[in-house]
């Protein structure tokens, strides 16, 4: 027989095939999950730690909506409903890796050990990005779709060619899988076999668009056969197996094995932003039936049956959930500081003469309408 | 397309003395830099074993291997957006646009990314990337192969725009870039490849942000970059025959704009002509032109003229003629500048 294939092409394709139906370590009721697939549950400390950092995000969630809605934030895109892939991704992390987030992923951001105030920085509308990049190896949020995806191959391929022991994780949409730079991502990071996790919050809806106008493909996981990408189905609402599934693609990232991408099935339970009117685009009865499926409640559950978790400890966090609430209104509520010279900063490693002479413009404007000083 | 449009001649080491072409100093620059620098990786499509399509990058990936100087899957936005991560994580990666059209789908890259972060980031987040790519006219190129894009650039804070005129400075510029702490497109005017130069190749001499007198003259100033340096020099000499005393100056550096340079020029000659090749409608003469209106416009004796493309779609190899800037055209300006008006 001949063959037509050139260098590289394989005819095995059937190790990258994702699974039909979503991997999942524990079920909706909080029993052991029925398909868990090569996946083990996490020990136990790490599900009191899933458990613990979707409590204290959902709470800075909702009190990040609340504060929006009172004007003191310029936006948020909350990511309730989607918090066990928040806390599950950040958490898998090692700390040597880095998360490539995107604007909806302040939870993962605050999981990964950003202070509240740096987090919430942007989206506050005081300057793009609050945090040091460098200090907790995270990325500026990134508002451009898919965009990150590239950024994270790039970080992973330097990586690999300095001989680092450090992958990147990058988290997408499911609309952000329609742009070009997905593709041309997960091609890049197959080809150099760049040490990267591609980890895809389906939620069902970019903005308002639903997935079936989005993908004719049977599954976003599906798409990774097509680059030689191998890829995993989850349940996106189990923090388990998310934790479960982003580690093991840290770890064939971290052994050489190139990247994994995954898609996680979950559902955002507010609208967009505080700008978007999710009534226009999905019915109640939808929300509803995702709302049984918390994460949250789940995950509780489980720890709960298994005596992992006692009404103390549930008290005692959701104690530490308010101090974190309050924290957060005291920061968003204090008068923000901003100096205007600073927009001339850091454009160039040292600022241009055009610059030097626009910020002393504005800098004397600003004097002239204050007046002389008293 | 990605095919060479023109007979790509092999770039080779400046032996001694002997005359050097651009795209061999280039390359000399390139291997340089590798050598000294180990954070040094060049990358793009065709860069590796082939050599680039201009062979700008021939030889490197032999003598500095497949981990420093390789080729990558065809997708521009693709190797723009790798190298922000890969400067992210330390290395300082000079990349190649295939030809000024193909860095089209990398503008999203460029805009949004690579010419913010630092600022976004609060200056936490440096990217040291250079992004070569030939670029503009004259080489008989069918249509998306000759396209002079610097305006996209230079209207986008953030990043360094250069590009060379003599194959000396693409040596000089490139070595700068290279070190420059900010992104820089680093535009190659494809027309001057193979214009040749006897020069010691060195990094030695005017800064990355400067501009340089390249023909000293009193009367007036033709402000010129990349593949249009060669042309107004030629019109300068021409010029002598009518008794035009004609200064040339080579911006090298798009943005930042070295005012200081190419206004004290202007002041002593008082008269200007701004000359490329990309679209006059929003191009960068109109640029140069109100910022020395606002500057010097008491030293003007004429209003500041462009030399530019007309604005049309880049027109096809047998037109090409037409539509470029030549020495006649900038003659015939320098005859409109309102000489008989007391030129005192």
């Amino acid at each position: 027989m001949t063959t037509l294939a050139h260098p590289g092409e394989t005819a095995d394709t059937h190790s990258l095939l994702p699974s039909g139906t979503p991997l999942q370590l524990i079920s909706h009721d909080g029993q052991p999950g029925e398909n868990p697939g090569g996946l083990a549950i996490p020990a136990p400390a790490i599900l009191r730690d899933l458990h613990r950092h979707m409590v204290l995000g959902r709470r800075f969630d909702t009190q990040a909506t609340a504060l929006t809605k009172q004007g003191r934030l310029a936006v948020y895109p909350s990511s309730r409903g989607q918090d066990a892939c928040q806390v599950g991704a950040a958490l898998a992390l090692r700390d040597q890796d880095w998360l490539f987030p995107t604007y909806r992923d302040s939870v993962a951001i605050l999981t990964r050990g950003v202070p509240a105030e740096e987090t919430l920085t942007l989206l506050r509308g005081d300057w793009h990005c609050g945090y040091d990049p460098y200090q907790y190896r995270v990325a500026p949020q990134c508002t451009p779709l898919a965009t990150n995806t590239l950024h994270a191959v790039g970080l992973a391929h330097a990586a690999r060619l300095r001989r680092q022991d450090q992958a990147a994780l990058v988290l997408l949409g499911d609309g952000a899988t329609s742009e070009g730079d997905t593709h041309e991502a997960l091609n890049f990071a197959a080809v150099w076999k760049a040490p990267v996790v591609f980890l895809v919050q389906n939620n069902g809806y970019a903005i308002s668009v639903p997935l079936a106008k989005q993908t004719a493909a049977p599954t976003l996981a599906a798409k990774g056969i097509g680059y030689g990408v191998p890829a995993l189905l989850i349940d996106g609402n189990d923090a388990a197996v998310v934790y479960a599934a982003v580690r093991a693609g840290i770890e064939r990232a971290a052994s050489g094995g190139g990247p994994t991408l995954i898609e996680a099935i979950t559902y955002r339970i507010e609208a967009h932003t505080n700008a978007d009117d999710a009534t226009r685009y999905r019915a109640s009865d939808e929300v509803s039936a995702w709302l049984r499926r918390d994460p949250i409640s789940r995950l509780e559950a489980y720890l709960k049956s298994g005596g992992l978790l006692d009404d103390a400890a549930s008290a005692t966090l959701a104690a530490a959930a308010e101090r974190l609430a309050e924290d957060v209104r005291q920061q968003m509520n204090a008068e923000v500081s901003v100096d205007p010279a600073e927009m001339f900063e850091h454009v160039y490693a040292r600022p241009t003469a055009a610059l030097e002479r626009q910020r002393a413009a504005l800098l004397a404007e600003i004097a002239e309408l204050e007046g002389p000083a008293s | 397309m990605t095919t060479a449009v023109s007979p790509a001649q092999a770039a080779s080491p400046p032996a001694g003395s002997s005359p050097v072409t651009m795209a061999a100093a280039l390359n000399q620059a390139l291997a340089d830099s590798l050598a000294a620098d180990e954070r040094v990786v060049v990358f793009g499509e065709d860069v590796g074993t082939l050599g680039g399509v201009f062979r700008v990058t021939d030889g490197l990936a032999a003598r500095f291997g497949e981990d420093r100087v390789f080729d990558t899957p065809l997708a521009e936005s693709g190797i723009v957006g790798t190298a922000i991560g890969m400067a992210m994580n330390g290395l300082v990666p000079v990349v190649e646009m295939q030809f000024d059209a193909f860095a089209y789908p990398a503008f999203e890259q460029v805009t949004s990314h690579l010419a913010k972060l630092r600022n976004r980031t609060r200056g936490r987040l440096a990217l040291p990337v250079v992004i070569r790519a030939p670029f503009g006219g004259g080489i008989g190129g069918v249509e998306h192969h000759s396209d002079s894009s610097e305006a996209y650039y230079t209207h986008t804070p953030g990043l360094r725009v250069v590009t060379p005129g003599t194959p000396a400075d693409a040596y000089r510029l490139l070595r700068q870039a290279i070190g420059c702490p900010d992104p820089v497109i680093f535009l190659e005017p494809k027309r001057r490849y193979w214009s040749k130069e006897t020069a010691v190749l060195t990094a030695e001499g005017p800064a990355i942000d400067r501009a340089v007198v390249r023909r000293p003259g009193g009367d007036v100033t033709l402000i010129a970059y990349g593949g249009m340096v060669a042309t107004a020099l030629e019109a300068a000499e021409a010029a002598v025959e009518e008794d035009w005393d004609v200064e040339v100056i080579d911006l090298r550096s798009l943005s930042p704009l070295d005012d200081e340079t190419v206004a004290q020029s202007v002041r002593r000659t008082g008269r200007a002509i701004v000359v490329h090749e990309a679209a006059g409608f929003g191009g960068y003469g109109a640029e140069v032109a109100a910022r020395l209106t606002e500057q010097c416009f008491h030293y003007l004796e004429a209003p500041i003229l462009r030399v530019a493309g007309f604005d049309v779609p880049y027109p096809p190899p047998h037109l090409e003629r037409f539509h470029l800037p030549s020495t006649d055209r900038i003659l015939d300006a320098i005859g409109r500048l309102q000489w008989e008006d007391g030129n005192a």
